[in-house]
């Protein structure tokens, strides 16, 4: 466990800003509590000082994990964002798309959501801009990225894929080996 | 979507039975069982009331016929044709009421297939009729069954109850488990079906047969014929619990014994060990001789005194605990074991209850949603379901459910955990508050932890431990899914831990254990537990319980408490494991757990006595409280010190001191002569020259001096 470096602070809060924009300043400066971001194996955990302080007494092969996971560094040394970091995703998100009831399954699944199971989507979304998906009573169930600006999405087909998928809750049940 | 689709799910319900289907619905004392079977019962005078409607609209088609005018002709018509068989049917249903509903149940199967099947041929007269000229008033009519068809669908909605503080709650559980123990008891009569019960089963599908598909015409005796079967069973049940009731009476024993006797035209004979040998030998006995002979022997070590014949007790236990072992298939072993922590018929209903599966049940997870929207959010997917009972306000009971129950979008964004009912309560009895340091030393795969996560808020910090690294990661996931931002996750063996970190707030130790709980999920318990497995085992849990208790902080502020905790009936694993505690730990004392049921534990139990306050912990059955097995224990651990020197330790002390000072002392004068061997030996490893012995006083009196 360690704080991370310059390089891989800036890839963290790269990928996070695609989502959450400015609210990237709620997570770091929050009112309640000193939080803070720490590497351990690879993977990136967002956690309390408070908890981060004692957690140090593990030791580092027996420590699995700490606060919240966000995601994990490649071994080509990207940064990928997972699912578990979906709360806070939803908490800050900037741009979000709900898809209807018959859209659910296939994207907890893990397809991309298609034009025929969308719901509504934030006015003005861009192309290629991080979008948190939800479903029609506003559960949060994963994020991807948009194929297209809203205003091109009127004159598509329904067949035509709208968020590209990235992540979804249906992996804790399919990647539960591999997620930690 | 028109209207007559809407129609097409199902005939319009009377009043009538929306009223009855109401008063099933209600958290009352009512079985399971008994809510299916009846409104099936009173809807087909329903059904038969509508064929009528439709005779009469059929014979008087010129007349515009005022709808109450017409109801009322139908009414009559309907009880002319009706009455008979209606009367008929109402004496049936009672009696199978007052009987007990195990026939009613039984039935629903059959009578669902009937149903179906005349709904459908209702909805094609329907549609036929609606091509007529009289559109009018069916329109009317369907108003009307609308009306009355919304009714049972808002109903279960309506009534659902899951206010946590309303009283209704806690006697519909009480109920529940009543009902549940008592269907229980009557069990081992019907275990095995009978001849006569397979006879008739038979016969009535023959029957079936012959009247090949259902008419308009033969519906009404088919409806006899079925009503004739549930009063048949419901005869049978009768004779079952009468033998019952025969079995457990004890002030009429003696006349029932001859009586029973007579009837079956043999006595009952205890075999003796070389007729059990032989017995062995041949391959074991059948299963109903194995059956009657265990209700025999229930009976007659009931009553020791009166119907012993002139046999050892101990005989007859040996022969009962072989018979459960072969009858249920555990190994002698364990069902000894098992059959020594209860009286004589209740040891019965344990092992009968292992045989049935406990209720899946779900907790609601408070850091996402309230347990309302999650009930209501369920039921919109089609689970059946209702709150566990008054002890918990996150819990609830799945009956049935249309879609897999652990996969739905709402389980996956973490609004619920499945999770056994039992598992609730040690979490329950720890109750953590919110900014408090908590540990779960054996946690996977996280139900407990994130129960406890949830109580605090997510603030404080949780520490949950896995001995067994594969297991922490589905641990991991769950408290990722679950949302819970406070946990610490680590893999260390838990009689590392306090030297890993300590000074917690409060302590959970699910402790590993045999499982003799949860024999209905794992039934591999029954024959892979020995002897020597129970010793490790408690051995392990004796040295997990130590160390947890040394990882909680006795100054702690608003904690300081342990929870200690199985899913183990067995009391080597329980009472003994909190008894050693309590002897090696005099700075902890056992409190009150905080759960309003269960029974108390043991204080003495076979020749080992248990300290006193033992009877503070909680023992749960799953013939008793329909959940898996389980013990909880609660410790306030103190500060050690202002214990340790008030109490007998006083005494013993300063004597001790005494006899060490005595001993710790140098005695220079004695210990001359090995100063001086040990110098000369040093001195010639040297190479130095060593000096004659005569001459060591003086050399011995330098060092002295020098020290």
């Amino acid at each position: 466990m360690r704080p991370l470096t310059e390089e891989e602070s800036k890839l963290v809060f790269a990928k996070l800003a695609n989502f959450i924009g400015k609210n990237l300043i709620q997570l770091i400066d929050r009112p309640d509590e000193p939080y803070c971001f720490r590497l351990h194996r690879d993977r990136v955990y967002y956690v309390s000082e408070a908890s981060m302080r004692l957690a140090i007494s593990v030791a580092r092969p027996n420590l699995v994990s700490l606060g919240t996971c966000f995601g994990k560094f490649t071994k080509s040394g990207k940064f990928k964002l997972q699912i578990t970091a979906l709360d806070y995703l939803a908490q800050y998100a900037k741009y979000k798309v709900w898809i209807k009831p018959n859209g659910e399954m296939p994207f907890l699944y893990g397809n991309h959501v298609l034009k025929a199971h969308l719901g509504r989507i934030t006015e003005d979304t861009p192309e290629h801009q991080g979008v948190v998906v939800y479903s029609m009573n506003d559960i949060p169930l994963g994020f991807g990225v948009t194929a297209r600006s809203t205003v091109d999405t009127r004159k598509l087909d329904p067949t035509a894929i709208l968020v590209f998928h990235q992540a979804d809750v249906g992996e804790y049940l399919r990647d539960e080996e591999t997620l930690f | 979507m028109g209207r007559r689709a809407k129609n097409k799910q199902g005939p319009p319900a009377p009043l009538a039975e929306v009223a009855g289907d109401n008063e099933a619905r209600r958290p009352s004392a009512k079985k399971l069982g008994k809510r299916k079977a009846e409104p099936e019962q009173e809807s087909r005078p329903g059904k038969k009331l509508r064929e009528g409607k439709e005779t009469t609209a059929k014979g008087s088609p010129k007349k515009s016929v005022s709808f109450a005018s017409q109801k009322k002709s139908e009414g009559k018509k309907g009880k002319t044709v009706n009455g008979k068989s209606e009367s008929k049917k109402s004496k049936v249903v009672e009696e199978s009421d007052g009987e007990g509903s195990c026939a009613g149940w039984e039935d629903v199967d059959e009578e669902d297939d009937v149903k179906a099947e005349a709904k459908a041929l209702f909805n094609d007269s329907d549609d036929d009729d609606a091509g007529s000229a009289y559109e009018g008033e069916w329109e009317e009519l369907e108003m009307e069954g609308e009306a009355e068809d919304d009714d049972p669908l808002r109903g279960p909605v309506e009534e659902l109850d899951l206010g946590s503080d309303d009283d209704d709650d806690a006697e519909a559980f009480v109920g529940k488990l009543k009902s549940r123990r008592s269907k229980q008891q009557d069990r081992p009569d019907k275990i095995i079906p009978t001849g006569s019960d397979a006879s008739s089963d038979d016969s009535d599908e023959g029957s079936e047969d012959e009247h090949g598909p259902i008419t308009m015409a033969n519906m009404e005796a088919r409806s006899r014929a079925l009503d004739a079967r549930a009063a048949r069973e419901a005869e049978l049940d009768m004779e079952e619990m009468q033998q019952a009731a025969q079995v457990d009476g004890e002030d009429d024993l003696d006349v029932d014994m001859d009586g029973d006797e007579e009837g079956d035209g043999e006595e009952f004979h205890l075999p003796t060990a070389e007729e059990r040998e032989e017995e062995k030998k041949a391959g074991g006995p059948d299963v109903h001789l194995v059956q009657r002979r265990m209700r025999e022997c229930v009976r007659v070590l009931g009553n020791f005194k009166k119907l012993n014949r002139g046999r050892a007790r101990t005989e007859y236990v040996d022969q009962l605990i072989s018979d459960i072992a072969s009858y249920y298939g555990y190994n002698d072993f364990l069902a000894e074991k098992l059959y020594h922590l209860f009286p004589v018929a209740e040891a019965i209903e344990f092992f009968e209850a292992n045989e049935v599966p406990r209720p899946v049940t779900i907790r609601t997870n408070t850091l996402r949603t309230r347990r309302r929207d999650l009930a209501q959010a369920l039921i919109n997917r089609g689970v059946n379901l209702e709150p566990i009972g008054k002890w918990t306000n996150v819990g609830l009971q799945v009956f049935e459910s249309s879609v897999p129950i652990g996969a739905t979008p709402e389980y996956l964004a973490g609004h619920y955990m499945l999770q056994a009912a039992s598992s609730f309560l040690p979490v329950i009895a720890l109750s953590p508050q919110p900014n408090e340091r908590v540990l779960d030393m054996a946690s996977a795969p996280g139900g407990k932890t994130t129960h406890m996560a949830a109580l605090m808020q997510n603030t404080g910090v949780v520490f949950a431990n896995d001995a067994n690294k594969a297991r922490t990661k589905s641990l991991t996931a769950n408290v990722h899914r679950l949302g819970c931002k406070n946990v610490v996750v680590c893999s260390y063996d838990g009689r590392e831990f306090p030297k890993v970190i300590g000074g917690f707030d409060r302590v959970l130790l699910d402790a590993p254990c045999s499982g003799t709980g949860i024999i209905s999920k794992d039934t591999s318990v029954k024959v892979n537990k020995t002897e020597r497995d129970f010793m490790l085992l408690s051995h392990l849990q004796k040295q997990l319980i130590l160390c947890a208790i040394d990882s909680v902080s006795p100054t702690s502020k608003t904690g300081g408490y342990f929870v200690y905790s199985t899913c183990s009936v067995t009391v080597d694993e329980n009472e003994a494991v909190v008894d050693y505690a309590l002897r090696k730990r005099p700075n902890v004392k056992l409190v009150e757990t905080g759960l309003e049921f269960g029974r108390p534990g043991f204080t003495s139990y076979r020749g080992k006595t248990f300290h006193q306050s033992v009877s503070m912990t909680r023992r749960f059955y799953p013939h008793v409280h329909n959940m898996d097995g389980f013990y909880v224990a609660k410790f306030k651990v103190e500060k050690p010190t202002k214990t340790r020197k008030a109490g007998k330790d006083e005494k013993v002390d300063p004597a001790a001191e005494v006899v060490e000072q005595e001993t710790i002392g140098f005695d220079s004068e004695e210990d001359k002569m090995y100063i001086e061997e040990s110098k000369r030996k040093a001195m010639r490893a040297k190479g130095l020259r060593v000096p004659p012995r005569n001459r060591a006083p003086p050399a011995s009196a330098a060092v002295t001096a020098a020290a």
